[in-house]
């Protein structure tokens, strides 16, 4: 699985990406019970900013109401789990397609009616609103009462239902947030992600060129609201309950893009980055407020918003380009 | 009977649209001349109304006369925030932008919930429970009195756009960039100027809506939503057509509470938006951008 991909990478790249996946291998052996949960809570960020940054690091499309794909997935897993005991890997073979034809409802109608731009960030946002509105007064789906997986204790973890202990939902979303690495990886290097790159930097010149925009940014948001779809399957099963208010909310959206805009847009190892420095740095923070006996609701969220700040203002690239740079380290879709 | 219902209802949710429409205008305002769309529009909102309600109960003053006051240091913000933080972002990639203002949106939201908690604040005034009657229309007296300080806010903008020299130089700004820097306009005071009277109508509104609904900092967000709904409704950068989006919205928003429930009611004004954006998308009284 290895060898293609090492190929493609520059040396020092390679070995730093290897040493890095075994580290993250080798990690519920060495760390405690919380570092494993705040490692849990980075893989998701770095599998969802990663999904987020195929529709705007690659094809340049922004959306901030990615929380949809994120409840939809959510909720059709959890959903067929509660009511008819189908697991969660089944269900997420009805997600997937259900997450896909919501992001390609709203791809169609923007890239149709030509909404682009400032309209198209406001538009994805109010479809995810929508949907929050709509869950939250649905009675099928418990509407704002929320929705709550059945918790038992096993005596194994079963892989198949995701019922287990935080060490084997760890190796879940790492295998995860791999195999999405790679996949990114690919698009970026196939005929695809060229389209892509081209359709971001100029549109017209691609369309001049004769891609059909419509069609590459359509697959776009179809392949980027399929893979947060899984995002949000692991989200209702780890957590074991959903409610519109929070799996829909734009908090939601906004924590998604957070990753990869702090790690670097349209990078491979960007949205990796982004979610280690912004939870690493948010659990140090909780961990010395704790230390200190500060308690403050909010503080958390101010420094999100003070690091992207200082981010978009200092590192308009993002964290990774400089780093990458300053390590030798050659990486692709800029 | 039924019908009287209707009408007290819609002209209520006319009333609360004008200050919904003064909120959007200082979006628009923004959008038009600077072209930055402002992400934390309903935050700085809720900063006015976290102003007025200290100083209402504080000092015990009355919201109507605390309009001017708070809308002169909403517009002291705008301008040091454009000229300071903004002025760097105009020429950069518009998600950038975005996520400029949406951090900025994050600070004020979680530095105000830290000041002043979760819970909801209200202020109380010697009017609060009083309405007028007028043939078989019965309204609050508070919202009667917000409307009608939205009306004279916003009429008091339009005449300076219209009538003084600097009002003129943005307008200039505006429709031609370039002309303006080569006629010798100063653009990045003109800019900042901008900013600061769009924040000044969304404190004057923050000021009015503390007599109308209950304020606590995670309003910021949904209200940044609505000034978006209602801003692209009327027509992005045109200022008549924000006021016509804030009663449309306004009027919407009352009957559907009063219809279905009041929590979808906000679905209904992302229902107007869609169907906006899909077929009318330079807004109700929007110009057709090229």
């Amino acid at each position: 699985m290895m060898a293609p991909f090492t190929a493609a990478m520059s040396g020092r790249g390679a070995v730093l990406l290897t040493l890095l996946f075994a580290a993250l291998l080798a990690a519920p052996w060495i760390v405690n019970d919380y570092l494993l949960t705040v490692l849990i809570i980075i893989l998701y960020f770095a599998y969802a900013g990663q999904a987020w940054n195929i529709m705007m690091g690659f094809a340049g499309q922004l959306s901030l109401g990615h929380a949809i794909y994120l409840g939809l997935g959510g909720y059709v897993a959890a959903m067929l789990f509660t009511l008819y005991g189908v697991a969660p890997w089944l269900g997420l073979l009805a997600a997937i397609p259900v997450a896909a034809a919501c992001g390609a409802v709203i791809g169609f109608l923007a890239f149709r009616f030509r909404v682009a731009g400032v309209y198209f960030a406001i538009l994805t946002i109010a479809f995810a609103e929508f949907a929050r509105i709509g869950f939250d007064n649905w009675n099928f789906v418990n509407a704002s009462s929320g929705l709550f997986l059945p918790v038992r204790q096993y005596a194994h973890d079963d892989l198949w239902r995701l019922r287990g202990d935080p060490t084997m939902f760890y190796y879940v979303i790492l295998c995860a947030t791999a195999v999405v690495f790679l996949l990114c990886h690919f698009l970026l290097k196939s005929r695809i992600g060229y389209f892509w790159l081209a359709i971001r930097e100029d549109e017209q010149a691609a369309r001049a060129t004769g891609i059909d925009t419509f069609r590459y940014k359509m697959i776009a948001v179809m392949i980027s609201a399929a893979v947060t779809s899984f995002a949000g399957v692991f989200y209702a099963f780890f957590y074991n309950n959903l409610f519109p208010e929070q799996v829909f909310s734009i908090v939601r959206s906004i924590e998604i893009i957070l990753g990869p805009i702090i790690g670097g847009v349209g990078t491979l190892f960007g949205p990796i980055l982004g979610a280690f420095v912004l939870t690493g740095l948010a659990e140090a923070l909780n961990s010395a407020m704790t230390a200190f006996g500060v308690d403050l609701p909010g503080a958390k969220q101010v420094f999100y918003g003070i690091c992207l700040l200082i981010v978009i203002v200092a590192l308009p690239e993002g964290v990774w380009p400089p780093l990458a740079r300053l390590l030798g380290v050659k990486w692709s879709g800029r | 009977m039924s019908s009287d219902v209707y009408l007290n209802v819609a002209v209520g949710g006319v009333l609360t649209g004008l200050v919904y429409g003064l909120m959007a205008l200082g979006l628009s305002v923004i959008f038009g001349v600077v072209r930055v769309v402002n992400f934390a529009h309903g935050e700085m909102m809720t900063i006015a109304m976290f102003i007025a309600i200290v100083l209402c109960t504080g000092l015990h003053l009355d919201p109507l006369i605390l309009l001017v006051p708070i809308a002169a240091a909403m517009f002291a913000f705008g301008y040091v925030l454009q000229r300071g933080l903004i002025n760097p972002f105009i020429t950069r990639p518009e998600h950038t932008q975005f996520l400029l203002l949406v951090a900025l949106a994050i600070i004020i939201t979680n530095v105000l919930l830290i000041i002043f908690g979760p819970d909801a604040r209200s202020v109380q005034t010697s009017y609060g429970y009083d309405s007028f009657q007028a043939g078989p229309i019965l309204v609050d007296a508070t919202k009667v009195y917000a409307g009608l300080a939205a009306i004279v806010f916003a009429a008091a903008l339009f005449a300076f756009f219209r009538y003084t020299t600097i009002g003129t130089a943005i307008r200039a700004c505006a429709d031609n960039h370039t002309g303006a820097l080569v006629v010798g306009l100063d653009v990045k005071r003109l800019y900042a100027l901008t900013f600061g009277l769009g924040a000044a109508c969304v404190g004057a509104a923050g000021t009015m809506m503390v007599l109308i609904i209950d304020a606590t900092p995670m309003l910021g967000p949904s209200y940044t939503l609505l000034a978006f709904v209602i801003v692209i409704t009327g027509g992005l950068g045109s200022m008549p057509g924000a006021l016509l989006g804030g009663v449309l919205i306004g009027v919407t928003e009352a009957l559907a509470g009063l219809l279905f429930t009041p929590s979808v009611k906000s679905m209904f004004a992302f229902a107007i938006l869609v169907l906006v954006l899909l077929f009318r998308p330079q807004g109700l009284l929007g110009k057709r951008l090229a």
